[in-house]
């Protein structure tokens, strides 16, 4: 049932192929005999918002490893507005305008707030290997500058990194997603181990996103899921189980029966 | 708390961006030194330490900013010495071109820095203990090469009579001079990693030190990046290498023979690889070990070939007290100070 959803909506989609923001077709990515996902297809719009759920183990960031190119699907194919990315490296991803944010913090310690989201800022334009420090007036230090203001890290700007809290990690993690032009981000977790406070701060920074960028979330927390998406998808075991809209999952009893362990009815 | 993390970190902000006040004194001892140091000391002990420092430092910036400890900096260096040999003029009259300096010097450079190109371009597809066993073999490679190929290496013994050129009339050989010659280069080498290491490049390359996975996701080709970073420490190893050969008059298999390569680590280690000064402080050391403690070990009985021992018992003692080198040890000392004055002003990290 689940599966024909899944292909009916990708059928449904694929004449537009090319207006896509993302797309998967029967992307599977084994580990040894392990497939830790199998047969994704999964299409989502540009400026599409979209929450994906499902229990530990069920390849949600396998997913996102595989989009990201951290790691090469077995078989299946990927494309980025469009364009198929299935072999790229995952530089080759970002530059398209495609970010991720990690669920377990990948920043560079040694280095000060400003410089990580400097290096951001840097990963997608002109001049990744000047060997000219910057001036006083560049546009992408303040662009910088910036973006720490809008993750809320204005008074940690020169603070080494490894020196930073647990929650100003994620907020800079968000930070460096956010730099260059985005156009597609993949946030995984980013409400994971935060305060309820830092929490609704995250929500308000997502859904004040620009339109024109779309997202997946992954989220355990169904409040802050629910609240920043317009269309779900459910995995379990690597498979896509179901998607609908937040109060179709919501509602939906199998989903409810698996995920919520029957503790919402 | 973040408070002392602004001072902390400003502090090192102003050591890599501006120049601080000590460093101005040590550049300006460094001026005058031959008012008033001997021809041995300027030529021998400060000289070889600059070289040495140099080719030490095109380690530092690899290890300290890229995390790739390499090798093969020694043999670079070598390569563009031999290259001076070959290409200008030497004892070995029968090989040597006798080219015009200024086109055998750049040529010499380009040869020896794509040459650290190609070895960085294998040896960064590996990490850890893998680079370092694959420089080491390159290196080992070239040693046997050298000794074995007469045509253009000339073998076993090498290149004599390999002296700089007579450049405004100066012979560049005497002391005062060539002090200054590698005064200047190894000054120019460290300004110019101080200043790479903050520019997109050099943060990049401290970043893919970091996170290689998180840089790739960044937008940035990490292999690219860390080839790169072979090609700039390959440009200051030649200049290295150079001197080094035009100091000793000679170029042979045994100036990077395998003892020469690991001395180059052990320069790079005893010193410091966090900061480009570090390479210096250990070149120092280790220029003063060799060339003083066969007189030690001679007063206390003991044979003086066993400078080595020296050397390795204090490579020892700085890798376990402090993994950082001397400058480690200096910090640790500077922090302890600090906190012994006053408890209440310096949070520890």
């Amino acid at each position: 049932m689940s599966v024909m959803l899944a292909n009916s909506t990708a059928q449904r989609l694929g004449s537009v192929s090319s207006g896509n923001a993302l797309e998967l077709r029967g992307v599977t990515k084994l580990f040894g005999a392990l497939a830790a996902i199998s047969d994704i297809t999964l299409t989502v719009r540009p400026g599409e918002r979209r929450a994906v759920l499902g229990s530990n183990g069920a390849g949600k960031t396998t997913l996102f490893n595989c989009v990201t190119g951290d790691f090469l699907p077995t078989s299946g194919t990927i494309r980025l507005f469009g364009e198929d990315v299935t072999r790229f490296p995952a530089h080759e991803r970002i530059r398209r305008g495609l970010r991720r944010t990690y669920q377990i913090s990948l920043l560079f310690g040694g280095l000060t707030v400003v410089d990580n989201v400097y290096l951001a800022c840097r990963g997608v334009s002109r001049g990744r290997y000047s060997l000219l420090r910057p001036r006083i007036n560049d546009v992408l230090v303040a662009r910088a500058q910036e973006l720490i203001e809008a993750v809320h890290l204005t008074q940690s700007r020169d603070i080494l990194v490894s020196n930073l809290s647990y929650g100003q990690q994620r907020q800079l993690e968000i930070a460096l997603a956010l730099a260059g032009a985005p156009r597609f981000i993949l946030f995984d977790e980013p409400a994971a181990g935060l305060s309820p406070t830092e929490r609704s701060e995250l929500v308000s920074i997502l859904t004040n996103l620009p339109g024109h960028i779309g997202f997946i979330i992954i989220e355990h927390d169904m409040d802050v899921a629910l609240r920043v998406a317009e269309s779900v998808t459910m995995m379990h075991n690597g498979r896509i189980f179901k998607e609908g809209t937040p109060q179709e999952i919501e509602n939906d009893a199998e989903v409810q029966e698996l995920y919520l362990g029957g503790g919402h009815g | 708390m973040t408070k002392a993390f602004h001072t902390a970190s400003n502090a090192t902000s102003q050591l890599i961006g501006g120049v601080p006040p000590a460093q101005w004194g040590i550049g300006l001892i460094l001026l005058v030194m031959p008012a008033f140091a001997s021809n041995f000391v300027l030529f021998q002990i400060f000289g070889w330490s600059f070289i040495l420092g140099m080719i030490g430092l095109s380690l530092m910036f690899l290890a300290g900013y890229g995390g790739m400890v390499s090798l093969i900096q020694m043999t670079v260096g070598a390569l563009a010495g031999y290259m001076v040999a070959i290409l200008g003029s030497s004892g070995v009259v029968q090989i040597s071109l006798d080219w015009p300096w200024w086109l055998y010097i750049p040529v010499a450079i380009l040869v020896a820095t794509l040459f650290g190109t190609l070895v960085g371009a294998l040896a960064v597809r590996t990490e850890g203990i893998y680079t370092i066993m694959i420089t080491l073999a390159i290196a080992a490679a070239f040693f046997y090469f050298t000794r074995q190929n007469y045509g253009i290496f000339n073998g076993y013994s090498g290149f004599n009579r390999v002296v700089p050129p007579a450049l405004f009339g100066v012979d560049w050989r005497q002391p005062m001079p060539f002090y200054y010659l590698s005064l200047g280069c190894a000054g120019l080498s460290y300004f110019a990693v101080v200043y790479v290491a903050r520019s997109p490049f050099g943060l990049a390359l401290q970043g893919v030190r970091d996170n290689p996975r998180r840089m790739g996701a960044l937008g940035f080709s990490v292999t690219a990046h860390r080839i790169l970073a072979y090609t700039f420490a390959s440009v200051i190893a030649s200049f290295g290498g150079i001197l080094l050969v035009w100091q000793n008059a000679q170029v042979s298999p045994g100036t990077a023979g395998i003892p020469q390569v690991i001395d180059i680590l052990v320069i790079a280690v005893v010193g410091g690889i966090k900061r480009p000064v570090g390479p210096f402080i250990g070149a120092f050391i280790y220029v003063l070990l060799r060339v003083f403690s066969p007189d030690v070990l001679l007063a206390f009985g003991l044979s003086g070939e066993r400078f080595k021992l020296l050397i390795g018992l204090g490579f020892l003692v700085v890798v376990f007290f402090s993994p950082d080198g001397v400058l480690g040890l200096w910090e640790k000392f500077k922090e302890r100070r600090t906190r012994r004055l006053d408890p209440l002003l310096v949070v520890r990290p």
